[in-house]
């Protein structure tokens, strides 16, 4: 930590700046920009971009070139704005082995995303503006252009669960949110007083919700599978307690929460009464929830073990119907890395997770080839939905807005493995497998990073 | 006896097994348990063949009943002290199984605390994993030798027959393996426990689940007791063990409820007057040393099968039975 400590404190936002100086600019041709950006209406069209910022965007032939662009012609190929992953663990300080602040946000860079959050759950954790500063730091050094690191500051100090963390330093050191991820808050009267604490810096608390005392020794989703296999589970009701807990609580204070990972069919019920009284409870769900259930763990894998775990195919099912019917309305990933040989053990010894950064846009497409969400809401999910709840800016396409966008082919195939991966781990339970859909290009402050 | 080919490489699980293997396995049992009835007990059929013994966790019962099977015919089985090992030097499991592998053994068996730690191992090796427990996922040659034990009882007539197993069944791997074995033979399992100790989704198992004792037991055939681990308690899911002996201890008033021919089994170690009332453990209703014995030659034909596998099996038996005249 200590070569970047010269940049520590000197971070006054949670966006690093951009360098600039270096002017270019872009023109792109026949891109079909997403049908969610207003008047765009999904036709072709042009964007041109200078110096990191867009100049415009139009139906096709509107648009004059301006004589100095780069012009990349897209051939009717989808553009979507850049997206952003509110739910990561970059593994960085502590963990690099795993994951670092370098190849994690290369990884970001290839899925799509032009900013990612990043979990407290490092060694030391992020509950002090000095781990703050040096991810923040580390970020813009190692990708200038971005994808831009907004570090989620610990909730409580160590992650422990009891003394609320320094959340005015964290904030000012560039924290965009708090959160006890990985292992949730068990003590109702400490998490709303972190509620409270952290509205008076303007942040939102992001709750892991599960009851731990529902848990004990679990490795998986309770029901007929760990049942036939004999393996320890963790029923749905852990989760949807502290759904409910937090919901109630959400009101009855008037602040905002945002639920991470929801996983099963109680918590989506406790969203639409949430939904019903119009409260500010906003909720995320992750591309594996949605297409993988416990029968992978049939055969004791531990590949699949993850936390919240894969729950029943009627979870499932019931989490696409909240996907569709808008009562989960943000995609994350949950990128959590580990090393093969951190995986590649009996299921108790296992560690919980998955990478997710580079698979997540091919994986929620099935969604809009499924006919369950069309391209407008699959790119708000990703992109100005989680923009909303965390204040982050994004690319709308406006003039001035950040040239920060990527062309995504939804039909070419690639096989998810060590060539096609750049994250430092391989610990997905898609491992192998081929998916449909791929960013071709992305641009961040209209540079190329893919 | 059914002359088929081996197909498995491992013994991971009762449920992988067709009838017709499982029939196979314990008419091999009963020409091993003629054998252990002779005055010299030991036929030379896996001479030169190692068995490695690798008990992750305490057991002196079953890795016993391993050991003499694995000696009486003719195997050098090693057994892997765990207290002390690497195991408890932080060794993964899969750097433990590639240690052994590099050992070269014929057969490896293992007991292990985690569920599925048996079938982490078989995919990682190439020579033939023994289950002898793994968590509370199975305990295959458990269920073979109670099979083997009331199938003698019922006198090889098992179809339409009733067993009651009570107790801890969320817990036990004996009651897994059990109930899918019995499902393949058309015997009916009931099952009586603490609802604190019933697994999620036993309602999809091919059981009966029973709230009322007296309604379980009524005409069963066999009752087979499960031990009752008293951490159990300590984890809340019983108020006391008193209560449990209450409501859940079977006795000798209970069997007459059952079947005139009834007997109970029992996996063992018994705590008396806790899952099993002392004088039917002792009383002539009791199969407890009969399964003790069936183990030994339950486990000789399992060893037997994967130690010769590729082999057909009636061209295999042959050979022990000449050894043993031989000698």
């Amino acid at each position: 930590m200590t070569d970047d400590k010269t940049c520590g404190g000197h971070i006054t936002g949670p966006c690093p700046e951009r360098p600039d100086g270096e002017r270019n600019t872009l023109f792109l041709e026949r891109a079909l920009v997403c049908p969610g950006i207003p008047g765009m209406g999904g036709g072709e069209c042009d964007v041109s971009a200078r110096d990191g910022k867009i100049v415009a965007c139009a139906p096709h032939g509107e648009l004059e070139p301006p004589p100095d662009a780069e012009r990349i012609p897209c051939g009717g190929k989808r553009l979507f704005p850049s997206f952003l992953d509110v739910h990561t663990h970059l593994r960085d300080p502590g963990r690099e082995y795993k994951e670092d602040i370098g190849t994690g946000l290369e990884a970001a860079a290839h899925g799509g995303f032009g900013a990612v959050m990043a979990m407290a759950n490092t060694d030391p954790v992020n509950d002090r503006a000095a781990v703050t500063a040096y991810m923040t730091a580390k970020a813009a050094r190692l990708h200038p252009h971005g994808p831009r690191l907004y570090p989620v500051g610990a909730l409580t100090v160590g992650l422990a669960g009891k003394a609320p963390a320094p959340m005015g330093e964290l904030a000012a050191a560039g924290c965009i949110a708090f959160s006890n991820d990985g292992k949730g808050v068990a003590d109702t009267e400490t998490f709303r007083r972190c509620m409270e604490y952290a509205a008076q810096w303007g942040r939102i608390v992001i709750d892991h919700c599960e009851d731990p005392s529902l848990a004990p020794g679990a490795l998986m989703n309770e029901g007929a599978v760990s049942g036939r296999a004999g393996i320890p589970g963790v029923p749905t009701v852990a989760e949807a307690l502290h759904v409910a807990r937090d919901i109630l609580l959400s009101e009855y204070l008037d602040l905002p929460v945002h639920l991470a990972h929801i996983s099963c069919r109680q918590s989506v019920e406790l969203l639409r009464f949430a939904a019903e009284r119009g409260l500010k409870v906003s909720a995320e769900t992750c591309p594996h929830y949605l297409l993988l259930d416990d029968g992978l763990l049939e055969g004791f894998n531990a590949a699949a073990k993850v936390n919240p775990p894969l729950r029943s195919r009627e979870d499932v099912r019931a989490l696409r119907g909240a996907v569709r019917d808008g009562l989960i309305g943000i995609f994350a990933t949950d990128h959590a890395p580990h090393a093969a040989h951190e995986k590649e053990q009996p299921l108790d010894q296992a560690l919980c997770g998955f990478i997710g950064l580079e698979t997540a846009l091919p994986l929620t497409y099935t969604l809009v080839r499924d006919g369950l969400l069309n391209e407008a809401a699959f790119t708000r999910m990703w992109h100005s939905a989680p923009a909303a709840v965390f204040g982050i800016p994004v690319n709308n396409f406006a003039p001035g807005d950040p040239a920060d966008f990527f062309l995504f082919d939804p039909d070419e195939e690639w096989t998810v493995c060590r060539d096609t991966i750049h994250s430092k781990s391989l610990n997905t339970p898609f491992l192998g497998r081929r998916l449909r859909g791929r960013v071709t290009a992305h641009w961040l402050g209209g540079r190329r990073v893919v | 006896m059914s002359d088929i080919r081996w197909r498995h490489k491992d013994l991971l699980d009762t449920a992988e097994l067709s009838a017709s293997e499982i029939t196979c396995l314990l008419d091999m049992a009963e020409r091993f348990d003629e054998i252990n009835a002779r005055p010299v007990k030991k036929v030379p059929t896996l001479r030169g063949k190692g068995v490695v013994l690798f008990f992750a966790e305490p057991s002196t019962r079953t890795r016993t009943s391993f050991e003499v099977a694995g000696k009486r015919l003719s195997a050098d089985t090693y057994a892997l002290a765990t207290s002390g090992s690497s195991i408890t030097k932080g060794e993964s499991l899969r750097d433990t199984a590639l240690t052994l592998q590099a050992m070269a053994p014929n057969i490896i068996v293992i007991r292990h605390s985690v569920s599925g730690a048996a079938a982490f191992l078989a995919e990682r090796l190439s020579c033939s994993v023994v289950n002898a427990g793994d968590g509370r996922h199975a305990h295959p040659t458990q269920a073979l030798l109670d099979a083997f034990t009331l199938r003698r009882h019922w006198k090889g007539d098992m179809r339409g027959k009733r067993l009651l197993i009570v107790g801890d069944i969320a817990h036990s791997r004996v009651a897994r393996s059990n109930v899918f074995l019995w499902q393949k033979f058309g015997v009916g399992v009931r099952v009586f426990g603490p609802r604190t100790l019933l697994p999620p989704g036993i309602r999809d198992w091919p059981v009966e689940v029973h709230d009322n004792l007296d309604e379980a037991l009524a005409g069963v055939d066999a009752v087979m007791a499960l031990r009752l681990q008293l951490e159990r308690q300590q984890a809340g899911l019983l108020p006391d063990l008193s209560e449990y002996a209450r409501h859940f201890c079977i006795g000798m008033r209970h069997l007459e409820k059952a079947a005139p021919d009834a007997v109970v089994l029992h996996p063992g170690p018994i705590n008396r007057g806790l899952e099993i009332a002392s004088d039917l453990a002792d009383s002539g209703r009791s199969r407890i040393l009969d399964q003790v014995a069936a183990g030994v030659a339950v486990r000789m034909a399992v060893l037997f099968t994967l130690g010769m596998r590729g082999t057909s099996m009636q061209e295999a038996f042959e050979e022990p039975g000449q050894g043993a005249a031989g000698a």
